[in-house]
């Protein structure tokens, strides 16, 4: 056991870890147009845009991987890390939406237009008034899009193949591990996985906990 | 000199209807605006503050803020808005609140003290009670220097002391910075403490517009007192007959004829007043 902890190889999780990384950072900067706009929308466009961001939970990996494969082909992005980076941004594109749409839902129109009187452009009250509101909504939509980003399998599988240091991320090792029946390797990677992402969301909910209580809740 | 000229179709509770108002505004001055739920106030603050399109004329001073569908975006048009329900900034303290408007703390410490606010000025809003947070939210409405103050219902969710003192409040700010103002309010008393004129509102057009005393004082000729209420219930005692009648928060035993007592309905909407007699006010 100690042995296999010795000579156990981090580059999956560093891979991982950098992927959701990148994704999240790239999906928050998106996202927050679109969940502004959604929030705000009265337009009859809403419900399009809201099932089309939405189409990622329902879709089976394999669909949104063999569709995304077959553009890829064309522009040569499969099988790098650039294009794992933008296969899942639309894998985990709803996930940052979600969340952030619905803060902002929450938050009192009254205060947003406060900040217009006030003479603030709706780029600093975002910024300054809309995003510090709903910071539960948006630890929640960082935290969460960068976990589902770390337990990503089917997408990745599919356009990224498992090129050691390029796309061979932790839940791709897991699976090639147990496929080769070194279940030794595969446990430790599992349970690496299960401890961190447990972690990640308990302190999500702390701090979730204790937001609600310092502003209460998204009002 | 303010000059509002507007027109906009509504489509409120009561169907569709046209907002058309037209009147002036002497700088300086302190307007209440009335009128039944649904009768276009709140539209017309939203209007004048650059919240809400419309069609027409705003003119303040030389500035144009509506010419035609052309408006002058809310931002620009420097105006002080007090919300019935307050809508703070819960992530900011009270003082960041008001210098989130203008990095004036001078302005800010100065209002903050008229206010009786400046032991409170680290606290977040959500620890503080509603009439410190209306407190609050006028100050903030203050620190543009507004050039037209507008107040949505902002006492009405208070209890009436709490009520009293913010009128308080608001008429010393108001004789101190002279801002002309606009409030929305359903309150008698409130509207003839603070203001020096009255806009009636019905169905998106003004009904009324003169002096608090003109508009508000229901009585006329020798009547001494005039009061509306709603008849509760009317019971027969003996030979006579006594109508129960709410009048605002208090009942009342009024002694009506046999006649009356036929004619009248109960929950119907009445008017007591009577004629010559010197009350004793204790």
């Amino acid at each position: 056991m100690l042995e296999t902890l010795k000579t156990l190889e981090l580059t999956p999780f560093i891979l991982s870890f950098k992927l959701a990384g990148v994704t999240t950072l790239i999906l928050f900067i998106l996202s927050l147009p679109l969940a502004w706009y959604l929030a705000q929308t009265k337009s009859r466009v809403k419900p399009y845009l809201e099932a089309i961001t939405s189409l990622p939970i329902v879709l089976p990996p394999s669909v949104l991987g063999f569709y995304i494969l077959i553009i890829f082909a064309e522009i040569d992005l499969a099988f790098t890390f650039t294009g794992l980076v933008i296969a899942s941004c639309f894998y985990s594109l709803p996930f940052m939406v979600q969340p952030l749409q619905s803060g902002f839902e929450g938050l009192n129109k009254n205060m947003l237009e406060a900040s217009y009187i006030s003479g603030k452009s709706k780029l600093e009250t975002i910024l300054r008034v809309a995003l510090p509101n709903i910071k539960p909504a948006l630890m929640t939509a960082i935290i969460i899009t960068f976990a589902h980003t770390v337990g990503e399998f089917g997408v990745v599988l599919m356009i990224g193949g498992s090129i050691p240091d390029e796309t061979k991320v932790a839940s791709i090792a897991i699976y090639e591990f147990v496929e080769v029946m070194d279940y030794g390797t595969a446990h430790i990677y599992s349970a690496i996985m299960v401890a961190i992402s447990f972690l990640v969301l308990l302190g999500v909910y702390f701090f979730n906990q204790k937001q609600s209580k310092k502003i209460g809740g998204f009002h | 000199m303010i000059t509002i000229d507007i027109n906009k179709k509504l489509h409120g509770s009561n169907g569709a209807m046209d907002l058309k108002v037209n009147f002036t505004i002497k700088e300086g001055d302190f307007i209440a605006l009335a009128g039944q739920s649904g009768s276009g106030k709140t539209t017309l603050l939203r209007i004048l503050s650059g919240l809400e399109e419309a069609e027409g004329t705003l003119q303040i001073g030389d500035e144009l803020w509506l010419q035609g569908k052309k408006a002058l975006a809310p931002q620009k048009r420097k105006i002080g808005f007090v919300f019935q329900d307050y809508a703070l900034f819960p992530n900011m303290t009270v003082e960041e609140n008001l210098l989130y408007v203008q990095k004036d703390k001078k302005l800010a410490n100065h209002l903050l003290k008229i206010t009786e606010l400046s032991e409170l000025k680290k606290r977040l809003p959500n620890t503080l009670s509603g009439g410190q947070k209306q407190r609050v939210s006028l100050c903030r409405a203050m620190m543009n220097r507004p050039k037209l103050l507008l107040m949505d219902e902002p006492l009405s969710a208070l209890d009436p002391a709490m009520r009293t003192k913010l009128q308080q409040e608001i008429l010393l700010l108001h004789k101190e910075f002279g801002t002309t103002t606009i409030m929305v309010s359903h309150d008698p008393s409130e509207i003839y403490r603070l203001a020096s004129r009255v806009v009636v509102l019905e169905l998106g057009q003004i009904i009324n517009d003169g002096t608090p005393k003109e508009v508000l004082l229901k009585t006329s000729g020798s009547q001494k007192f005039s009061f509306e209420g709603e008849l509760l219930e009317i019971v027969k005692v003996d030979v006579i007959y006594v109508a129960i009648i709410a009048i605002g928060q208090q009942l009342v035993e009024v002694v009506i004829s046999e006649h009356e007592a036929e004619k009248l309905k109960i929950g119907e909407s009445i008017r007591v007043s009577t004629k010559a007699f010197a009350p004793t006010i204790m």
